[in-house]
């Protein structure tokens, strides 16, 4: 344990030891891998991913294609003739693959969860980080913008915007990007109002750092862990909603194999082939489940660091 | 021969804050009309407690905030015709606290470069250099540049904080109660520190601070604030041997040294502090003096020269006791 | 002995972290008696903390507390359970906590509180109540008390908070008060009042006084005896006088040269220092604590566990190998030209 005080010139070198502690990033790495659930909902999100990506390469059978003769056949496990390996989740009333429909799907789900949080990320965190650091009239107007938006019912204004401008994909994810901001905007307010009293800010205003420098060098970095929990939090929103919408016969439209499409359509058969209703809705399930636990297994796994 | 490297005329901070829900907003004078002068190398001390103004007033000198009324100039140019990057390399702050001054997601290196970073320094690749150097000289192992600053410890923090001031050669340091949060064997520390920087690169210090026996050790002159206003200001060896204003001289003898034969003493200060929002009338010190006089709470004190100091109180200003004007 | 408030042998507090164990605590030993003044003084991480969470068995839930003696006048505490102890806290053991905005329940007036504090551990109206609470804050130099007790927290100013927390600690009458930094976060001169409020009612009621702290002046002018803690062990122990006038242990030596003194301590000198940092509790070892960082250390320093001994004195004891003499004689006070 060496401690040595060795004089150079007019200053000693004193405790060039330092504290017993792994720096910030080590600190996460090892507490990810140790987090059931952050490592969970990872694993299923990721796999999810795959399954999108490679969908072309792993789907057996084109979900658009319509065979009329094969229509309405089980799923394997079912105890029927007509159930088949070649149609594992079974078929449709149109006769498309379900097994198919369901990668496919997959696609569709994620783009919209992604591109909707990414929009509706950027527009929040700009709004809420520049009422934090501003304060007064800026915290104001942002203020007054969140409470107009909150009093906006989401799921009429979605159906009205769409039933106007028609649903195609991307307006789907559009209205989504540009109403579901505002959990963004409240919590990265909070967050930067916290930062933004702390001495490294003043440090960094005395050093002459420009305001961007200081928003985007000094802030960011120490808020950028609510911000991901909020990511997943919205973007889990942003995929039921659109499951909803389609549901409602306003979100994407058919053939496309959007899974609350799947549900919709699927809806007239839900006594007899319940399949119809239960595959989509249990893989709907699934992906909202790990985005949320990876979420929480974020916001755990980046609690704020305790002084020594 | 003066060399006045930073002062400050009738300087006022006011804030309007909220007296209640239905009572609209007061006026709060965080700083009310204070003046000084600092010579280079220099070291003055803003000694008061909390509420007095002195860590406005610190923001107000490092031009983190504008003055109300009042100018504050540096070598001549008031501070606010002074460019922003201008002013960032002739004054420079070091923080209370180690733990809030340094950011935590960035290393030691980083931190301590980032004023090279920002003042466009020409040759990025001598920066690093540069930083490691200034390290020695604060005494941290240059080895700690990828460190991050919760691997190290509370002394080595504010090395660091004091490492990102200096690394600019500024000719004003303003620090903020530097060694308050310090064990006590790392105070003295960074005291020795700061002294041997001092002559080394010819600095000037503003030190606030509270603790009435570091500023005795390290100070050349002391200025008193109460509510917002310079109460006494003298020499050092004067203030502590000679204190006139009564406030000073309370202060002086809640210094608790370290000897166990002396009990805690009695400064018979009664009332609590007053709020700064109601201030008392006349000499707002007036409800806990000790020396008061009957028409302390009619008139403010006017400003009595006193030596190469001077002192706001009646009981050293021979006319106020005979009904003059006074503001 | 009726006038031993708190026995306390061996206490030791060890703590699972990611690299091992943390022995925070190690081993030891004070008293208290009615009337006296311990203080604890020691810098952040010796553990004095954690010792008087240690006896109020408030630690936190992964810390093991362990000691070979714990007792509170004669009552054994190291078997009493969670509902015994919640009735000596507040109650025959009283505790003063440094930020008293957070140990003050914003949502509840004073009066509330301290009324309270009293009915919990005593079957008393709340009348009764209430005029003890009146006697108190008067007690502590607040005036208007009847007026204040419909205040809440956040109205007073740290001075008075903390006078309220002294009064509503002595609401049931304690022969004991735990006082962890009570004046850190004030400032100087209000500091001084409370001291002072703290020693005038030590005396009129009675009670044993522990205050932890860091800081020397305070303890030099308030302690009957002084315990210095250093790295989770009690270097030096003794009363005021013997500690400040005459210490034995480098530390103890090396904190007050580093003190400065108004009048007494050298400008032109750079102020005593301590070299080096505090070293890792975690897991084993055999040394002295102090001996990396020690002026006078030698080779045996570090071969392994040290007790403590007497030095010349009654009651003076201390942690080191050297002779009792060495940090006085060379002692490096400076006294002012």
């Amino acid at each position: 344990m060496g401690d040595t005080v060795q004089k150079t010139d007019s200053v000693p070198v004193i405790a060039d030891r330092t504290v017993d502690e792994p720096s910030p990033a080590e600190r996460a790495r090892k507490r990810m891998f140790g987090h059931f659930g952050f490592m969970f909902g990872a694993i299923v999100l990721l796999t999810i991913f795959a399954i999108a990506f490679l969908a072309p390469l792993i789907s057996p059978h084109d979900p658009l294609d319509q065979q009329l003769a094969r229509k309405l056949i089980p799923p394997v496990w079912h105890d029927s003739p007509k159930a088949s390996w070649e149609f594992p989740l079974g078929t449709d009333q149109f006769g498309r693959d379900y097994l198919s429909r369901l990668i496919y799907g997959s696609q569709i789900s994620l783009l919209i969860g992604f591109a909707a949080m990414l929009i509706s990320g950027v527009i929040g965190t700009a709004l809420g980080v520049a009422a934090g650091y501003f304060g007064g009239r800026v915290d104001m107007v942002v203020n007054f913008i969140i409470t107009t938006r909150l009093s906006l019912p989401v799921v009429l204004v979605a159906l009205a915007v769409v039933s106007l401008v028609g649903n195609s994909l991307w307006i789907v994810i559009w209205v989504l990007g540009l109403l579901i901001w505002d959990r963004f905007a409240v919590v990265m307010r909070s967050t930067t109002q916290q930062v933004r009293n702390l001495d490294y800010v003043a440090a960094a205003q005395a050093i002459g750092c420009s305001t961007p420098r200081i928003i985007f060098a000094e802030i960011m970095p120490n808020i950028v862990n609510n911000l991901i929990v909020v990511a997943t939090i919205e973007m889990a929103h942003a995929i039921i909603l659109e499951a909803a919408l389609s549901f409602l016969g306003l979100g994407v439209q058919p053939p496309a194999p959007s899974w609350g499409l799947m549900i919709a359509e699927g809806k007239n058969h839900m006594l007899f082939d319940p399949w119809l209703v239960g595959i989509p809705g249990t893989a709907l399930f699934i992906l909202i489940l790990s985005i949320n636990l990876l979420g929480d297994g974020i916001r755990d796994v980046t609690a704020p660091e305790n002084r020594n | 021969m003066s060399d006045t490297v930073i002062s400050a005329r009738d300087v006022t901070r006011t804030f309007m804050i909220s007296a209640g829900a239905f009572r609209g907003k007061k006026p709060l004078h965080a700083v009310n009309g204070v003046s000084l002068e600092v010579q280079r190398g220099e070291v003055l001390a803003l000694v008061g407690e909390s509420g007095c103004g002195k860590t406005t007033l610190a923001k107000m000198l490092l031009g983190l905030l504008p003055t109300t009324e009042g100018t504050i100039e540096f070598g001549g140019t008031p501070v606010a015709d002074i460019e922003r990057l201008k002013l960032a390399s002739l004054v420079q702050p070091i923080f209370q606290d180690p733990y809030s001054s340094l950011n935590p997601r960035k290393s030691i290196g980083s931190i301590i470069t980032l004023p090279l970073k920002v003042q466009k320094d020409p040759d990025p690749s001598t920066w690093r250099k540069r930083a490691e150097e200034m390290m020695e000289l604060v005494g941290l192992a240059p080895r700690l540049f990828e460190n991050f600053p919760n691997q190290l410890s509370g002394g080595q923090r504010q090395r660091v904080a004091i490492a990102r001031a200096l690394i600019n050669r500024p000719e004003v340091v303003i620090c903020d109660e530097p060694t308050s949060a310090l064990d006590v064997s790392v105070q003295s520390q960074i005291l020795n520190l700061l002294n041997d920087l001092r002559t080394e690169l010819n600095l000037t210090y503003i030190v606030i601070s509270h603790n009435l026996a570091v500023v005795e050790h390290i100070a050349t002159r002391v200025a008193v604030m109460y509510l917002g206003r310079i109460v006494e200001q003298k020499d050092t060896e004067r203030l502590f041997n000679e204190p006139e204003h009564p406030y000073t001289k309370a202060l002086l003898q809640s210094v608790l040294t370290p000897d166990p034969s002396l009990d805690v003493p009695d400064t018979h200060l009664g009332a609590a502090y007053p709020n700064p929002v109601d201030p008392p009338s006349g000499c707002t010190f007036h409800p806990r003096c000790v020396n008061v006089m009957e028409h302390c709470s009619l008139a403010a004190p006017r400003t009595i020269n006193s030596g190469d100091g001077f002192v706001e109180c009646h009981l050293y200003d021979e006319d106020s006791g005979r009904g003059r004007a006074v503001s | 002995m009726s006038d031993r408030i708190l026995e306390v042998e061996n206490l030791t507090v060890d703590i699972p972290v990611g690299g091992g164990m943390l022995h925070a605590v190690q081993g030891i030993s004070f008293h208290v008696d009615r009337g006296e003044t311990l203080c604890i003084v020691g810098e952040s991480g010796c553990g004095k903390s954690l010792t008087s969470l240690a006896v109020m068995d408030l630690l936190p839930k992964k810390a093991i507390r362990g000691a070979d003696k714990l007792a509170l006048a004669g009552e054994d505490m190291l078997g009493a359970g969670e509902r015994r102890m919640s009735d000596i806290r507040g109650n025959t053991m009283g505790m003063i906590f440094q930020e008293p905005m957070t140990s003050l329940n914003p949502a509840y007036t004073i009066g509330n509180q301290m009324e309270e504090a009293l009915k919990r551990h005593r079957n008393v109206s709340t009348r009764e109540a209430r005029d003890r609470a009146i006697y108190l804050l008067e007690k502590v130099g607040i005036t208007a008390a009847e007026s204040r007790l419909s205040q809440y927290p956040h109205q007073l100013s740290g001075g008075l908070r903390q006078r309220v927390m002294i009064a509503m600690t002595l609401m049931c009458g304690p022969n004991l008060i735990i006082a962890d930094e009570p004046t850190t976060a004030l400032d100087v001169t209000i500091q001084a009042q409370i001291l002072l409020l703290l020693a005038e009612l030590q005396r009129e009621f009675e009670m044993g006084l522990i205050l932890i702290t860091h800081d020397l002046g305070v303890v030099a002018r308030i302690a009957d005896r002084v315990a210095v803690m250093y790295a989770g062990q009690i270097v030096e122990e003794g009363t005021a006088d013997q500690v400040f006038n005459r210490p034995t242990h480098p530390y103890t030596q090396g904190l007050l040269d580093c003190i400065p003194i108004p009048g007494k301590t050298d400008r032109s000198k750079p102020l005593g220092s301590i070299p080096g940092i505090v070293p890792s509790l975690v897991g084993r070892f055999n040394a002295c604590h102090f001996a990396e960082r020690c002026t006078y250390g030698t080779a045996e320093c570090t071969e392994g566990n040290i007790d403590m001994r007497d030095a010349a004195e009654d009651g003076h004891r201390y942690r080191c190998l050297l002779d009792p003499e060495t940090c006085n004689k060379n002692a490096v006070r400076e006294e002012v030209v």
